[in-house]
């Protein structure tokens, strides 16, 4: 089964027999993958009923509800990772919504399209347009996207909330890294992908 | 000569009858000596037994699930949108079965059948029987027709809430709980309205304390102000404003009390319908199940520790508009599943047609259902 690259570094991040919690699951074929190749089980959450249609029919858990109505039905360290993919930006409160996601799992993994990629800086800055690329593909009236951010901004939140990050991971569209995104990642990466769980308390 | 029915029906099917005659002890302290259960069948049992899905019907349906009885029936079964060859729950797959319920009046043992002890109906004299009884009864039952294992046990409202009973009392003789707009226990609010509607029952002249049959009567008044309180409750407010506004049927008000508007003469239409074919002792009994049902009472009021010992994978569903068992009833059964790591998927419909949803041809409620059920056949074959 092809896998979005995205997933694809993301599943390599999970430890075969853990439990995960997949917030916008989309049709499933992350949680899918992970079951049939790493033994891992869990539960995703979507609002969209084609998308939950589909995750029946992949035969993965799917629980249809509204992330911004967070996450109540948890209880408190119950998954070993909870991941979002692509929907961080999508989120009423992405603060709370990350808050969430570190009460009910003792890791996180989020992925989230670079504002500060140097495409995104060009076309505001010379062409005066709200960006529109492959990873951003809307236009601003159309978009679900309410809270882009860049690398730099989602690590000030992170120490502002004590979110201790464990690894990141920069590429490009075509989901590959190079030697340039390792240095300026916030110039190069256009999607960024985290892991990271709570902060020592200081 | 042309098919009568529609190609997606089962078509003309014959109810069963089965005889027990193991005494049943009831939770109530009584036991019923002997019993019959009336049921039907759609589909072919496969040669390992294992495609067989057990319905559960709600508060005033019967064993006709799907189907006709005869030719010229305008009317089909009771859930023939989600039965039938190609349907969700489809009858060239699984060999689907539903039963009456104990203590109801379409066949299965209940009031209107004699008591043994003195060869009259039992009227109130039959026990008030709850959820737990009907399962145990449909074990038995269960036996009898050589099912070990229901590939799933299967109901919408009080029929969801014997399906979520079935996986607690009996957790290794199902594979899938389907639980369709149903909630754990009854509210306050829920058992207010059971209340009121036994009430009109019984205080009806006609009633005499649930011995109508002797004197030759039937509290008609009673059962069917029952009715038209039950039915405001299926439907939503949205779904009542849709089909009947305020209009008038003559057009203007007539500054009395005859019927005026549109749903008052629809409201009375329904209660006559099903007055005339519904038994009063049995509409007592079967809201008296509904208020008496509480599976996690017995595991000191905790759903989750009482769906911890499930075996069986769960399918959720509830609608938007269902205010009777509202969406927020439904999740807090998922809630216990999450907070016991159990397999469940739950479905929220968009749907403005209130509880009675459940038995609505919503496409998206159809699709959903028909995935999950695929699913269920997968592991049946």
């Amino acid at each position: 089964m092809a896998l979005r690259p995205e997933l694809e570094i993301i599943s390599e991040w999970i430890a075969p027999g853990s439990r995960i919690l997949d917030l916008g699951c989309g049709d499933g074929v992350l949680l899918k993958y992970l079951r049939d190749t790493r033994n891992v089980n869990g539960y995703g959450i979507e609002i969209d009923d084609q998308n939950v249609l589909q995750c029946i029919e992949a035969g993965v858990n799917i629980i249809q509800t509204d992330l911004d109505a967070g996450l109540s039905e948890f209880d408190a360290d119950s998954f070993d990772y909870v991941v979002m993919s692509q929907t961080l930006q999508a989120v009423h409160y992405p603060d709370r919504v990350l808050d969430e996601m570190l009460r009910v799992g003792r890791e996180g993994i989020v992925t989230f399209p670079n504002f500060g990629h140097w495409l995104a800086r060009f076309q505001l800055a010379i062409t005066g347009h709200m960006p529109v690329s492959n990873i951003l593909p809307y236009d601003w009236y159309n978009s679900p996207n309410l809270h882009l951010c860049t690398v730099k901004d989602f690590e000030q939140l992170c120490t502002k909330k004590n979110i201790e990050i464990l690894e990141r991971t920069v590429v490009d569209q075509r989901h590959k890294r190079s030697l340039g995104m390792r240095f300026a990642p916030n110039l190069l990466g256009e999607i960024a992908i985290y892991r990271f769980r709570r902060g020592k308390k200081s | 000569m042309p098919e009568p029915f529609p190609a997606d029906s089962v078509g003309l099917v014959v109810p069963k009858s089965i005889h027990f005659d193991e005494p049943l002890p009831l939770d109530g302290g009584k036991t019923l000596e002997d019993y019959d259960l009336v049921y039907e069948t759609y589909g072919e049992l496969n040669a390992s037994r294992s495609n067989a899905v057990l319905v559960c019907h709600a508060l005033s349906s019967d064993a006709h699930a799907a189907g006709y009885h005869h030719v010229d029936d305008r009317k089909s079964g009771w859930w023939e949108t989600c039965i039938g060859p190609g349907k969700p729950i489809d009858t060239e797959r699984f060999f689907v079965v539903c039963s009456n319920n104990l203590g109801g009046c379409k066949g299965s043992t209940g009031p209107m059948s004699a008591n043994p002890a003195t060869g009259r109906p039992y009227g109130p004299d039959f026990p008030v029987v709850t959820v737990k009884d009907w399962t145990r009864s449909q074990a038995r039952f269960s036996d009898a027709l050589g099912i070990k294992q229901w590939a799933a046990v299967i109901g919408g409202s009080l029929g969801g809430m014997q399906a979520l009973q079935w996986a607690i009392d009996l957790p290794n003789r199902l594979r899938h709980a389907v639980v369709i707009a149903a909630a754990p226990k009854l509210s306050a609010q829920n058992i207010a309205f059971n209340e009121v509607a036994r009430q009109a029952i019984r205080s009806d002249p006609d009633f005499y304390d649930g011995r109508y049959d002797e004197h030759g009567v039937k509290p008609l008044r009673g059962l069917k102000l029952a009715r038209m309180l039950g039915h405001i409750t299926y439907l939503s407010d949205d779904a009542m404003g849709g089909k009947f506004g305020r209009e008038l049927r003559d057009g203007k008000f007539g500054f009395g009390f005859d019927v005026e508007f549109q749903v008052e003469s629809y409201l009375r239409h329904q209660a006559e319908a099903f007055a005339a074919h519904f038994d009063a002792n049995t509409y007592l009994l079967m809201t008296k199940a509904l208020d008496y049902f509480d599976p996690a009472a017995d595991y000191d009021h905790n759903l989750a520790k009482a769906l911890d010992h499930a075996t069986a994978k769960f399918f959720v569903v509830s609608f938007t508009s269902d205010w009777r068992f509202s969406s927020a009833r439904s999740r807090e059964i998922v809630k216990a599943l999450l907070d016991d790591d159990q397999d469940v998927s739950y479905a929220e419909i968009e749907a403005h047609q209130g509880h009675d949803a459940f038995l609505m041809p919503i496409p998206h409620y159809l699709d959903v259902f028909k995935a999950y059920m695929n699913r269920v056949a997968e592991v049946s074959r």
